[in-house]
């Protein structure tokens, strides 16, 4: 029978603190760019212009069709020889987990948009609004009402996406904990109290999202 | 006519793939005039009408509202968004589903056109809506959203909406037929009551009745064509064309308005 024993991880808060910091500051950075993709994206998956569909349909499907690991890997050590570009670990990672993130809100962001009655644009056009101060202030209010509760999902995915950053040594919470691991070679102490930070912090999360939609749903 | 004709529509084309809508349509209506477009459904008078506001671009003929005239077909631009716009702000359009705002209060939805599209003060807009909404007879519902509202009630809210742009000329799409019986009343009572004051109205209806007392002229289109135009009266109690009869001939064609009891 294995002799568990947490206290021995109590040495390594800082470094456990560390991660989770990077962690939590990571998810920030790729949900907020990853939401500025998506809505580039949803805009030009229904421009009136075939050229932007094509580029926005592209860019969705190429992200959302292949594995996020591939595309950290492929960030940091492909694109340096196709393109040029040399990134830090920390650049490519965030860039390919935003771009991971942005095809999957986009898809989310035009399906709230096209779910809004065409009546609703027409009712504005009608009026004599033009179609971007219709979709400002007739669609999007609507709509956004009705993506929230995909979003914050796709968000809370995104949170444990961060995990595989440490792939290329980016220091997240996992990544730190390997390092723990290694050194006080105790592996099931130190992953158990990772996946309970994880929960810890994700757990509460969910509940108010749940909670949310519970609201806007009586507003419908 | 053509001096004073509010609406002019010349040689009207639409098509939807290989499905002809609309084939070389005259249409005027003449400033203070009550027009009712009847016809079996298919028959392209949604469409006509929608082409009037542009809502439908058409691909060929045009279409003149006031002194803003629009040509189409090959070769000719079509207009950019922002002309469209400012065009549209003139016409009022009323939809058989309402299509109210229902993120808004009644009020918001009136004022939303004059605040958004006229850029007109809150103060200012707000009691150009409740005055609005007086007048279809529901200034106590100023704050509620469309969702609290019957059928009756949002459709007359969308008719204040429209109204609250001050347009010259007013389109109704089947505005009565989502209504329950009971509630076709006292919507046809706001429009009739738009017709006394000498609004210009185009209505696509299936009000027979209502079509007799309230427009001055009525035209019948079957298959994308007009068969058979007159004097309200005259076409729906001695139709000419053997189509028009048999198509009036599944209404009853006189009689009063349905009583309104409803509109305060």
């Amino acid at each position: 029978m294995y002799q568990w024993d947490f206290g021995i991880l109590w040495s390594y808060r800082w470094l456990f603190l560390n991660g989770l910091g990077v962690t939590v500051g990571f998810t920030i950075v790729i949900v907020v760019c990853g939401l500025l993709f998506g809505l580039l994206g949803a805009f030009g998956s229904l421009s009136r212009f075939k050229a932007l569909r094509l580029l926005a349909l592209t860019f969705i499907e190429a992200f959302r069709c292949t594995p996020i690991l591939v595309q950290l890997i492929w960030f940091y050590y492909a694109l340096p020889i196709l393109a040029g570009v040399e990134m830090t670990p920390i650049t490519a990672s965030a860039l390919a987990l935003a771009l991971y993130g942005g095809s999957f809100y986009s898809e989310i962001i035009r399906g709230g948009i096209v779910s809004i009655d065409k009546g609703q644009s027409e009712a504005g056009a009608a009026l004599g609004m033009t179609p971007s101060q219709s979709m400002r202030r007739i669609v999007l209010p609507q709509a956004i009402k009705r993506m929230i509760p995909a979003l914050m999902n796709q968000s809370i995915i995104q949170f444990k996406n961060t995990s595989l950053v440490s792939v290329l040594a980016v220091p997240d919470l996992v990544y730190q904990s390997q390092v723990a691991a290694h050194d006080s070679y105790r592996p099931l102490e130190t992953y158990t109290a990772v996946a309970v930070a994880y929960a810890a912090i994700l757990i509460p999360l969910t509940i108010l999202v749940r909670r949310g939609e519970k609201r806007l749903a009586v507003g419908e | 006519m053509s001096e004073t004709s509010k609406i002019e529509i010349r040689a009207l084309r639409k098509r939807f793939g290989s499905n002809e809508v609309l084939k070389n349509i005259n249409l005027d209506v003449a400033k203070g005039g009550v027009v009712a477009l009847i016809g079996p459904s298919g028959s392209g008078k949604s469409t006509l009408l929608r082409c009037i506001n542009l809502l439908v671009v058409p691909d060929g003929g045009s279409v003149r509202v006031g002194d803003t005239r629009f040509a189409f077909g090959d070769g000719t631009k079509l207009p950019d968004t922002k002309t469209l716009a400012k065009f549209r702000a003139t016409t009022g359009m009323v939809f058989q589903h309402f299509n109210l705002f229902p993120h808004m209060t009644t009020l918001q939805n009136v004022m939303e056109g004059p605040v958004t599209v006229r850029r007109m003060a809150k103060a200012d807009a707000e009691r150009l809506a409740r005055a609005q909404l007086a007048k279809v007879g529901l200034a106590e519902k100023a704050d509620q959203y469309p969702l609290t509202l019957s059928g009756g009630q949002k459709q007359r809210v969308a008719i204040a909406r429209a109204l609250a742009m001050e347009p010259d000329v007013m389109l109704f799409d089947e505005a009565t037929s989502a209504l329950d019986p009971e509630l076709v009343g006292e919507v046809l009572n706001v429009i009739q009551q738009l017709a006394s004051e000498g609004m210009t109205m185009v209505i696509v209806t299936h009000e027979i009745a209502f079509a007799r007392e309230v427009a001055d002229r009525l035209v019948f289109m079957r298959d994308g064509i007009v068969v058979e135009e007159g004097p309200a009266r005259q076409v729906i109690d001695n139709p000419q064309e053997a189509a028009t009869r048999a198509f009036l001939s599944h209404f009853h064609r006189t009689g009063a308005l349905p009583p309104a009891n409803t509109v305060s």
